[in-house]
């Protein structure tokens, strides 16, 4: 498989800008500088930056409520995505959505849902529109192991799958519902065994391998393009941190999360990088100190511009 | 003008607007071969053909959220979910998904999404297939309610709300379609603004509030009233949001009494804030308290003889509107 360097590069780019991104939030909302509920996603960065680099860039995503990262993937800028977080006048949601549906249509992502698998009924709606318009953009669902078990998500791969809509469902199988265990709430080993319910193919990747998840999802996406239909992909993932900012996870043994951090996206890919001769350490570094340079003016575009005007509160119920 | 059915011009209005704009498409249970159980969209699968008329699987959850990406990318879906009672199922896509996306998106996104599906007691189809649910329907903040009681109205209606960018519901009552419910339409294209209440008589001493069949009830106990020297004002709100207050408000400066007739569970109906607004808004023109005809607090029985009491009547009407003016 030949990837383009540039490719490669915006890949390991995206990734170390979505952990860096939400290793800040961690401590600004610990410093009390962001409100609500937060929940965050170091450890899945290989399946937004892998899925994305797949996608072109008037295709269609969806996501949930651990989703920042699928928005800097898709194009969103770090100031409106921090600004958002602050609860700011300048997000790119004015405020108005939050952590927990951080959403931005002008860059193709159409909804992230807190409750969840409404976001996978909403991307075969997208799918959908694509289908009846006879264009060839395709959509990708994210979701968790938790969604999979809704009524939602199984409406979803109903539909698509019956209409075979060019749709991609990414289950992002981090075992942990919240605080429950996937493998207690299904009677499954392989979710992937879903899949052949609904007559479509079920595809599972080591999501700690970015090469992986953009050859799988690449796949996808090309059979989806040229009228092939939906699959359904589980990318085996894992969640660095707790559910939610300020979860004392008592429930996970530590070894689980110490191994978690062994198989980690990032230094995975940045060695392989290095090995192919794709990047330097030096430039390696770089990319972090970028990484970390925009993540500094985000935060403080978001601390500097203003709340909204009170009478935003009334505004933008209709159109 | 001409004359047609409540049903037919629920089938002009859909068929006017799939005719102007490529986007509109209609995705339901059973509304391909059927046209809808009812038939109110027969004959459009043949004229626009698979790509404008979806049958899905019974599955409301997914009709909603699926209407709701197809509007945010670009489509007009009408969403058909048979009996509105079923929107119980989908109650989340409907309060979160549709109502609140523009909002939570700092009004990034359009919602054009039209949802409609029969309302309505009078068929003994017993405690699921029956219920108007408006009073609920009401505190979906972001959502539009249409409650159309004659054909004129029902094609007026619908064809503003598939223009609306905004999602709007259009129930639609089984008696009215059951019955046959004839009524004049002018040849020519018209819509009914959204917002805008109707006198449907003219009346001196006292206001009456109906929608749907309620409404019929109302203009036939009004009838019997001016035979007793009562003169009834009878209105027409067509919308419950947005609400006319001040065609309300206008008749009551006139009549100084309030009586809503709502074919609902009295407690949560659209009677019930109907009243709200008026006793905030308009208590200094009211000479008696507001009376509301509503249904008792009980499930639709299946059973003719105990749906008929149930339903409000004209007789319920005609005691509370003689009580109100003695």
């Amino acid at each position: 498989m030949a990837i383009a360097k540039e490719k490669l590069i915006w890949m390991y780019r995206t990734m170390v800008l979505h952990r860096e991104f939400d290793e800040r939030v961690a401590k600004e909302f610990a410093a009390g500088n962001i409100p609500g509920f937060i929940h965050l996603s170091q450890g899945h960065e290989a399946i937004g930056a892998g899925a994305m680099a797949a996608l072109r860039a008037d295709d269609y995503i969806t996501a949930h409520h651990r989703a920042h990262g699928h928005l800097l993937a898709k194009g969103g800028k770090p100031e409106g995505i921090m600004a958002e977080l602050y609860g700011k006048k300048t997000g790119c949601m004015k405020g108005k959505g939050g952590s927990q549906h951080m959403t931005d249509p002008d860059v193709g992502h159409v909804g992230s849902d807190a409750l969840l698998g409404t976001g996978t009924l909403q991307a075969a709606g997208a799918a959908l529109s694509c289908k009846l318009k006879g264009i060839d953009r395709v959509t990708v669902c994210f979701f968790g192991d938790g969604a999979l078990n809704t009524g939602a998500v199984h409406g979803a791969l109903n539909i698509a799958a019956a209409w075979q809509l060019p749709l991609v469902f990414i289950c992002e199988n981090n075992k942990w519902a919240e605080s429950t265990s996937i493998y207690d709430t299904t009677n499954l080993t392989k979710l992937t065994d879903r899949a052949f319910g609904y007559g479509i193919p079920g595809v599972a990747v080591d999501a700690n391998d970015v090469l992986a998840v953009y050859e799988v999802v690449g796949k996808a996406v090309a059979n989806a393009r040229k009228g092939g239909g939906p699959t359904f992909i589980e990318a085996k993932t894992c969640r660095q941190r707790a559910h939610y900012e300020g979860d004392t996870e008592t429930y996970r043994p530590k070894e689980e999360v110490d191994d978690c951090k062994k198989r980690d996206p990032i230094p995975r890919f940045r060695k392989k990088l290095v090995e192919m001769g794709i990047l330097t350490e030096k430039e390696a570094d770089k990319i972090h100190q970028e990484a970390l340079g925009a993540i500094d003016k985000a935060v403080k575009f978001a601390e500097e511009s203003p709340y909204p005007e009170p009478e935003e509160v009334l505004t933008d119920v209709h159109a | 003008m001409k004359e047609i059915t409540y049903l037919k011009a629920i089938n002009e209005a859909v068929d006017e607007e799939m005719a102007r704009d490529p986007t509109v498409f209609i995705m339901g249970e059973d509304v391909r071969a059927w046209g809808a159980p009812f038939g109110e969209f027969m004959g459009l699968f043949d004229k626009y053909g698979p790509k404008r008329v979806l049958d899905t699987p019974i599955d409301e959850r997914a009709i909603i959220g699926v209407a709701v990406g197809a509007a945010t990318t670009g489509m007009r879906p009408i969403a058909n979910i048979m009996f509105t009672e079923f929107l119980c199922v989908c109650m989340s896509e409907i309060l979160n998904a549709l109502c609140k996306t523009r909002y939570m998106t700092g009004g990034k996104v359009k919602l054009p999404v039209t949802i409609m599906g029969y309302c309505g007691a009078g068929q003994s189809a017993a405690g699921e297939h029956s219920s108007c649910l408006d009073g609920a329907l009401m505190r979906a903040t972001g959502l539009k309610i249409a409650v159309p009681s004659t054909p004129y109205d029902i094609k007026g209606l619908i064809k503003s709300a598939i223009r609306e960018d905004n999602p709007v519901i259009v129930p639609y009552h089984l008696n009215l379609i059951a019955n046959g419910l004839k009524g004049e339409v002018p040849e020519e294209e018209y819509t009914i603004p959204l917002g805008k209440a109707d006198i449907k008589r003219e009346g001196s001493d006292v206001t009456v509030v109906a929608t749907y069949l309620m409404l019929h009830r109302a203009l036939a106990a009004a009838t019997k009233l001016q035979e007793k020297g009562i003169s009834v004002e009878v209105i027409d709100p067509r919308t419950l949001v947005p609400l006319d207050k001040q065609a309300i408000i206008n008749s009551v400066k006139k009549t100084g009494k309030l009586v809503i007739m709502d074919e609902e569970p009295i407690t949560g109906s659209a009677a019930g804030e109907i009243s709200a607004i008026m006793a905030e808004e308009a208590f200094d023109l009211l000479d008696a308290p507001i009376k509301r005809v509503c249904a008792p607090d009980t499930p639709i029985p299946c059973t003719p003889p105990l749906e008929k009491l149930w339903m409000p009547d004209e007789e319920e009407l005609i005691k509370a509107v003689t009580e109100i003016c003695s």
